[in-house]
């Protein structure tokens, strides 16, 4: 059914008896071209785009938990293409695009919303950094800004410009950035997915990886055996759990990062703004709740929750920027697990067994890569070679020293 | 106005009266009312709005569950919005106003979305608002973006101070009802050290309702005896208005202390804190959090005027408020009959007594009617309930009038402490509600939360729950005997669960801040959205301020039903902090403002203030930036001159923020040899070398000197930066790596105050306060040793090292004689004209004399990027980063890699940060090759000079480029040159 | 134990006194170990879910470098011992 104005008071007068379902729940069919493990936003979105662009149809979508339940619904919804490096910067700003033109693609609305990304600096140094990054992002044609403390001032008026301890002087802003809800982004890549085709498979966990020396023939499920002719991981969060089932060992830890939301406000924060002298980032939904959040909590961890320490530092640093936070409560915090690359950039590539295809790594730039991981990453799978704009996010690039290290700070996962 | 305040109420004060408003109304209540009991005694039962259709609300509940009494409370830097009514003490002065409305609650324009209620069931946003693409952002959004939200916050700064502290204590104790109080009590007599917490105002919990007495004495008696032996204990400490609300890791507990948020301005003391926040370590827990009552989905169940049966009894008893005139009940278990029995014994007319089940097994006597088998399927009043429809078993409609609606559909635990961290609760049929997890590790649940019910079962499970806990502590305990406990006997109310009155008629809401109804929770299913999270995501049921406290089970039964499961099956959502919304301001304490963070002051800090320095912020540090004289009205006058001096004659520099370490012991060399990519096996005493370190990913992580000051002794100096990395990562590899070498290290940061004296006349001016020789042939270039001074009254140590390029000392004195030697040194240097000089100009002679700090050590560059490629060693057969520094992509020569640059035209400027492109190149990422690092204007050149990393730089010396700065909208032609701009023979340093 | 750490110098310690680096992955290798090992030993990590040894220093402490065994899924921690007695500078 496609949602239009004339469906929606179609239904209102039927008292919304007649709605159908956003998508099938059907069982798994014994054999598929393409299985995609992980039913999150980078699954579903992979899937939606190798049905939609690329005619692959015979896919399928496993999901241990419901679709969705990734970090495609836990994260604090802020998209944007403000990169410094060429292996990035160009993908994330594909990314950009296909968010501008997503929901009239899949007819679902995700409130795309772009209402701009400020980052504050602090210093001549982040100044200098900003500059060299913001001039990166126009080279390749993205907008950024650089903006003065008065030019700030009259956005944000609510930041802290008379006794901060790291005073502001400026900051770098991205226009076209900004936020969308995220759980629809899910919702809407399932859907047109599953009119395409795909067959969508919830509390599908996957137990076991059948292989025929180099070739991967299948995969064992909690809803029985399925083969395929490829496989494809798209697992952010247990990328290094499920690429042990076929004796892979990766770059990168599991780390699990805390996201909070306020009690509902009248409009507070009109653009998105991320701190210089701390960790912290924020924008306010359409609902009213300020989103926000910071570092991930340092160790590993596979439980989708932190602790005090970690929510005192969030806390902390937005108080430093905003001071009129301090009546403001924080109604909810809640946690996801953050695939953290070992040079903070994602992977997408081919591996050592000739039909496995992985997808992971994103460390916090999962949500705002969404879109354009789903098209490369059906680039790859149906080609077997990358897209233009992510042929750095090789595996081997660790081995070879072409390291897409975009803060600098090397071989630590929790540092990135 | 009529007044509803009646007599009795164990809460309130009848002689300490306050005022308050509402809405600009003035009106009184009394010490010990909440703000929704004053507003209840004056007879207002329209307090708010909703958040989508702005329907009329009431007040639902006695406590932290409310999901409609959500006033701002306050005004200017100590407006409180979305606070709950119920939970808000009331003071005289207190000024509350409704939210979510306009003009006013009374008439309400946003009301008219009810009109369009079909049009805007669950999800509908996601389905429309697409056509015309642009009008999404444009049109949309912006009105949707008006209308979110409930209270508005203030932008004012808020004038209270907050603090953060540690507890530790043997048992925590969270709720303070009959089941807490026992397990208080118990363990308190057994010695161990208790914390007992409570979100309310005064403890007791549901002894505070309860009319009837206990254990045949009065409620409120037995209630002060406990508190009277809890008060006496002195291992007991108990804590009021405090709510505990998270669980996280380890038993460690986030709570919050309100501790002034109840007092009137005037009263409140602005050196304590307004709320604390507690992190409680505690060894054993007794949960004992109590049990919600449950709201009844019906038609109209969200009018003013409807209320939960057991939040009467607490207006009743507790603050003497009447819930009306003419009071039906409607519940599927006893509480509707104890509330009937105590409203009738203050002469309340009950109406009716709805009850669905069709022989309810009750001892109840009242005068009420009982109507049995039946339900409530609508109700009726603009913005008050006026009359209820009650549809009977025999499907029969019956119109009752009545001013007031209680209800009750059993009791949700309150388990959530008991699921923040690993545990999911467990649906029990007999209880109608889900239970703690079974494995609450260290945590006894117990009372009300564990489905006890009635005061005397919660006395005495309270006791048993702290006995074993104190078991698991090894302490011996016995339950308190409490009043009642003797004849108390194990009784489960047999409840009839009801998740929607099938025969409603207008919106039954489950949800009723969010407007959930029960038909956006079926139309979810049918939509696809029936797992649990994807109903309340799609619905947003439970996404209010109150979480879903009301409504959770609720909407699960709703989805149990429709699926034909149990709601065991249908699960929850997952318990998250916080309990109840916490404030910034309590989560912060005092590290706000300039305590943000801490700051750190070098040694010469006061020095630098006397010589009139203006500081900048370097990480923690203040560092003196420049040093204006009279007459200098910009920063680069000072600087510029500053450069000058030490060009021409002797400046002086605090750098004392650089990083300090000593290092101690018989391999001390051996482990310099491995952590720098350079020699240092063979550096001899009272020499200082530069050292390049590399991570093992074969990076440039830091550089500095270290120097020999003994056998087995250096000293080594990092970047103010990375100081304390440094320390860490030497200690890494010290501790973790080569425990079997003999090497000691101790951070000496702070221990010594450095100067630079640099400059042609820098030896002439040391001179006269060092007494050892100091001539270039006994004091060369790179020597480094301890040196005595004033004639043998202070040693000191010398190092002949040089960032600016000149003939240049550093000097380093314990801290405490860093500002008198600083003086004595400015004293012996005014016949030479000896200039203070700060941060900037010292990086413009780092940038003429091609030197390069962190601008150009950004992590992600090689020393053969630097041009210091031949430092590596290829002779040590190990050190940190020697192999992965040998990978294809660290050695491809096109890696960007230092060179200077400077204008073509010698006017011209350019930033720092601007990228460099070949002239004529398309601008495109494609054609970057490269950028730059540092620039600043040379005084001593006359011109914008500048250090960049670009593609294949060193052999493209000569070449044209253009910087291209396409923020500023600046193109300039460069040419690359040699980053050494000032003596690139070394022959200053040398002198 | 990711709110407390049993610091065996100091006693049980909050979280905000350390520094955590990750992953003991294998131990250095020697000099003349290849290159594939030493890519190994730098970027490669089990990451497992369950117990897991990683590298926390009490940087606000004792200085110390202490090995934890932690669980990854329930953060409770079975051992924490002082990363000297491990030997970890010597690998293949």
């Amino acid at each position: 059914m496609r949602y239009s104005a004339l469906s929606l008071l179609g239904n209102a007068f039927s008292k919304n008896k007649n709605w159908r379902p956003a998508w099938r729940n059907p069982d798994p069919k014994p054999h598929y071209d393409v299985i995609i493990i992980g039913g999150g936003g980078h699954g579903l979105a992979t899937a939606y785009y190798l049905s939609k662009v690329f005619g692959v149809r015979n896919v399928a979508v496993l999901e241990k938990g419901y679709l969705g339940s990734g970090n495609i619904g836990r994260n604090t919804t802020i998209i944007r293409s403000n990169y410094l490096l060429e292996g990035n910067n160009p993908f994330y700003e594909f990314s950009m695009k296909l968010w501008e033109g997503l929901e009239q693609d899949f007819n679902f609305n995700a409130m795309v919303s772009q209402r701009g990304v400020i980052n504050l600096f602090h210093s001549d140094a982040q100044r200098d950094a900003y500059t060299r990054r913001g001039n990166a992002m126009r080279l390749h044609g993205v907008d950024a800004e650089l903006l003065n403390r008065d030019q700030l001032r009259e956005k944000l008026p609510f930041l802290d410009y008379e006794n901060a301890r790291f005073p502001i002087m400026g900051g770098l802003m991205q226009a076209r950035g900004g936020t969308v809800r995220h759980d629809a982004v899910a919702w809407g890549f399932a859907r047109g997915a599953d009119q395409n085709g795909v067959d969508i498979i919830q509390n599908c966990e996957v137990t076991g990886i059948e292989r025929d020396g180099d070739q991967i023939t299948g995969v064992q499920t909690t809803r029985g055996a399925i083969t395929c002719n490829k496989l494809a991981m798209a697992v952010a969060g247990s990328s290094s759990h499920v690429a042990k089932m076929v004796d892979m060992r990766l770059p990168i830890e599991s780390h699990a990062l805390q996201a909070f939301v306020s009690e509902g406000l009248k409009p507070f924060i009109d653009t998105v703004v991320t701190f210089g002298a701390g960790h912290f980032y924020v924008s306010q939904s359409d609902k009213g709740g300020l989103v926000f959040g910071g570092d991930i909590e340092g160790y590993n961890s596979y439980a989708q929750r932190g602790n005090l320490a970690c929510v005192e530092h969030v806390a902390e640093a937005g108080m430093a920027m905003i001071p009129a936070l301090s009546r403001v409560r924080i109604l909810r915090s809640w946690g996801g697990i953050m695939d953290m690359s070992m040079d903070g950039s994602p992977i997408m590539d081919r591996t050592h067994l000739a039909n496995l295809y992985f997808n992971g790594g994103w460390c916090y730039g999962g949500f705002k890569a969404t879109p354009a991981s789903g098209y490369c990453f059906a680039h790859l799978l149906a080609t077997d070679t990358p897209h233009e704009t992510a042929t750095a996010f090789r595996m081997d690039r660790f081995a070879r020293g072409y390291l897409l290290d975009e803060k600098g700070v090397g071989a630590q996962a929790n540092l990135h | 106005m009529t007044s509803f305040r009646i007599d009795g109420g164990t809460l309130i004060d009848r002689n300490d009266v306050r005022r308050f408003t509402f809405n600009g109304e003035a009106l009184t209540g009394f010490g010990g009312d909440t703000v929704a009991s004053g507003l209840l005694a004056n007879g207002k039962q329209l307090v708010g709005r909703s958040f989508k259709y702005h329907r009329p609300r009431g007040i639902l509940t006695a406590g932290a569950a409310e999901p409609n009494a959500l006033l701002t409370i306050g005004r200017d830097g100590r407006r409180d919005p979305n606070t709950r009514a119920t939970m808000a003490e009331l003071f005289d002065g207190l000024e509350a106003r409704s939210q979510n409305c306009w003009p006013n609650v009374n008439f309400d324009i946003g009301a008219a979305n009810g009109l369009l209620g079909p049009l805007l069931g669950a999800g509908f946003y996601y389905k429309t608002f697409m056509w015309p693409a642009a009008f999404w952002e444009k049109v949309y959004e912006p009105l949707i973006r008006k209308a979110a939200g409930l209270g508005r916050a203030s932008y004012d700064p808020d004038p209270g101070y907050y603090e953060k502290c540690w507890a530790h204590c043997d048992l925590l104790v969270i709720g303070a009802g009959p089941a807490g109080l026992a397990a208080a009590l118990t363990a308190g007599r057994a010695g161990a050290r208790v914390i007992i917490a409570d979100e309310g105002a005064q403890l007791g919990g549901g002894l505070i309702a309860e009319g009837s007495p206990v254990g045949g004495k009065p409620a409120d008696t037995v209630l002060a005896d406990i508190i009277g032996e809890l008060h006496a204990l002195p291992n007991v400490e108990i804590k009021k208005r405090t709510t505990v609300f998270a669980a996280y890791d380890d038993q460690v507990f986030g709570a919050v202390e309100r501790v002034q948020k109840h007092l009137p301005e005037h009263e409140i003391n602005p050196h304590r804190a307004m709320e604390r926040l507690w992190r409680i370590v505690a060894r054993q827990v007794v949960l004992a959090t109590g049990a919600e009552e449950r709201p009844i989905v019906f038609g109209g169940n969200d009018r003013p005027g409807v209320m939960m049966a057991g939040a009467m009894r607490t207006y009743l008893n507790g603050y003497g408020v009447a819930p009306g005139k003419r009071v039906a009940l409607f519940a599927n278990n006893s509480q509707a009959y104890q509330t009937a029995m105590d409203l009738e014994a203050r002469g309340i007319e009950v109406a009716a007594i709805i009850d669905p089940r069709t022989c309810p097994n009750i001892d109840y006597d009242g005068k009420a009617r009982l109507i049995a088998g039946a339900m409530v399927r609508d109700t009726a009043g603009r913005k008050a309930i006026k009359s209820i429809t009650v549809r009977h078993d025999d499907g029969r409609d019956e119109v009752i009038a009545v001013d007031a609606l209680g209800v009750s559909g059993g009791y949700s635990p309150i388990v959530h402490l008991a699921c923040h961290r690993v545990g999911k609760p467990v649906w029990s049929d007999a209880h109608v509600g889900f239970m703690p997890p079974e494995n609450t590790d260290g945590m006894t649940p117990c009372g009300a939360v564990a489905g006890k019910a009635g005061i005397a079962a919660c006395f005495a499970d309270g006791g048993v729950a702290a006995v074993k806990a104190l078991a698991e502590l090894g302490v011996m305990g016995e339950a308190a005997s409490l009043p009642g406990v003797e004849q108390s006997e194990e009784k489960v109310d047999p409840i009839q669960p009801i998740w929607h009155v099938a025969s409603s008629k207008g919106k039954a809401f489950v949800d009723f801040q969010n407007d959930v109804a029960a038909s956006d929770i079926t139309l979810a299913m049918r939509e696809g959205y029936d797992h649990v999270e994807l109903a309340k995501r799609y619905t947003t049921n439970g996404m209010a301020t109150d979480q879903g406290k009301t409504s959770n089970v609720n909407a699960i039964g709703i989805l149990a039903e429709n699926k034909g499961v149990s709601p065991g099956e249908i699960g929850t959502t997952t318990f998250r902090p916080f309990y109840t919304p916490v404030s910034f301001g309590a989560l912060v304490g005092a590290s706000k403002g300039m305590d943000f963070q801490p700051v750190r002051k070098s040694p010469l800090h006061g020095w630098a203030e006397r010589n009139g320095a203006k500081f900048v912020e370097t990480g923690l540090w203040y560092r003196s930036s420049w040093f204006p004289k009279d007459g200098e009205t910009f920063w680069r006058d000072s600087v510029d001159r500053e450069v000058n001096a030490v060009r021409t004659k002797v400046g002086i520099c605090d750098v004392s923020t650089l990083g300090k370490i000593e290092i101690f012991g018989a391999d001390a060399a051996e482990f310099l040899n491995r952590v720098y990519c350079n020699a240092f096996l063979k550096l001899p005493v009272g020499k200082a070398r530069y050292g390049i370190m590399l991570r093992e990913d074969g990076f440039v992580y830091d550089d500095g000197t270290t120097s020999c000051l003994g056998e087995n002794h250096y000293f080594m100096t990092t970047t103010t930066a990375l100081a304390a990395g440094v320390l860490t990562h030497l200690e890494f590899c010290a501790q973790v790596l080569w425990p079997e070498l003999d090497v000691r290290l101790a951070s000496a940061t702070d221990q010594w105050a450095q100067m630079a004296i640099a400059g042609p006349k820098s030896r002439d001016v040391l001179s006269k306060i060092i007494d050892d020789d100091i001539s270039n042939e006994a004091f060369p270039f790179l020597a480094a040793r301890e040196v005595s001074m004033f004639g043998g009254r202070l040693k000191g140590r010398l190092f002949r090292i040089s960032f600016s390029g000149e003939l240049a000392f550093e000097i380093a004195v314990p801290a405490g004689y860093g500002e008198s030697v600083a003086d004595a040194i400015m004293a012996a240097g005014e016949e030479f004209g000896i200039t203070p000089y700060g941060t900037e100009a010292l990086g413009v002679m780092r940038i003429e004399k091609g030197h390069v700090t962190h601008a150009e050590i950004n992590g992600t560059v090689t020393p053969a990027d630097l041009g210091m490629g031949k430092m590596v060693s290829a002779k040590k057969d190990d050190f940190i980063g020697r192999v992965m520094n040998l990978r294809e992509g660290l050695v491809d020569p096109d890696r960007p890699s230092l060179v200077g640059i400077k204008p073509k035209s010698p006017s011209d400027k350019f930033a720092t940060g601007s990228h460099i492109l070949n002239p004529g190149d398309d601008v495109s990422l494609a054609n970057d090759q490269g950028y730059v690092t540092s620039m600043c204007h040379s005084p001593t050149l006359g011109h914008a000079i500048g250090l960049a990393l670009v593609k294949n730089g060193p052999s493209r010396v000569g070449e044209e480029v253009t910087i291209w700065n396409g923020l500023a909208g600046k193109t300039v032609t460069g040419i690359l040159c040699n980053p050494a701009f000032v003596d690139p023979e070394n022959e200053k340093l040398h002198a | 134990m990711s709110s407390l750490v049993k610091c065996p110098h100091c006693g049980l310690r909050p979280r905000e006194e350390f520094t955590i680096r990750g992953e003991v992955a294998t131990p250095r290798p020697n000099a003349g170990a290849d290159e594939a090992v030493w890519f190994d030993h730098v970027y490669l990590r089990d990451n497992p879910r369950g117990e897991h040894s990683e590298y926390w220093h009490h940087s606000g402490g004792c200085r110390r470098w202490l090995v934890l065994t932690r669980d990854t899924v329930t953060h409770e921690t079975s051992d924490v011992v002082d990363a000297s007695t491990l030997k970890l500078g010597e690998g293949a």
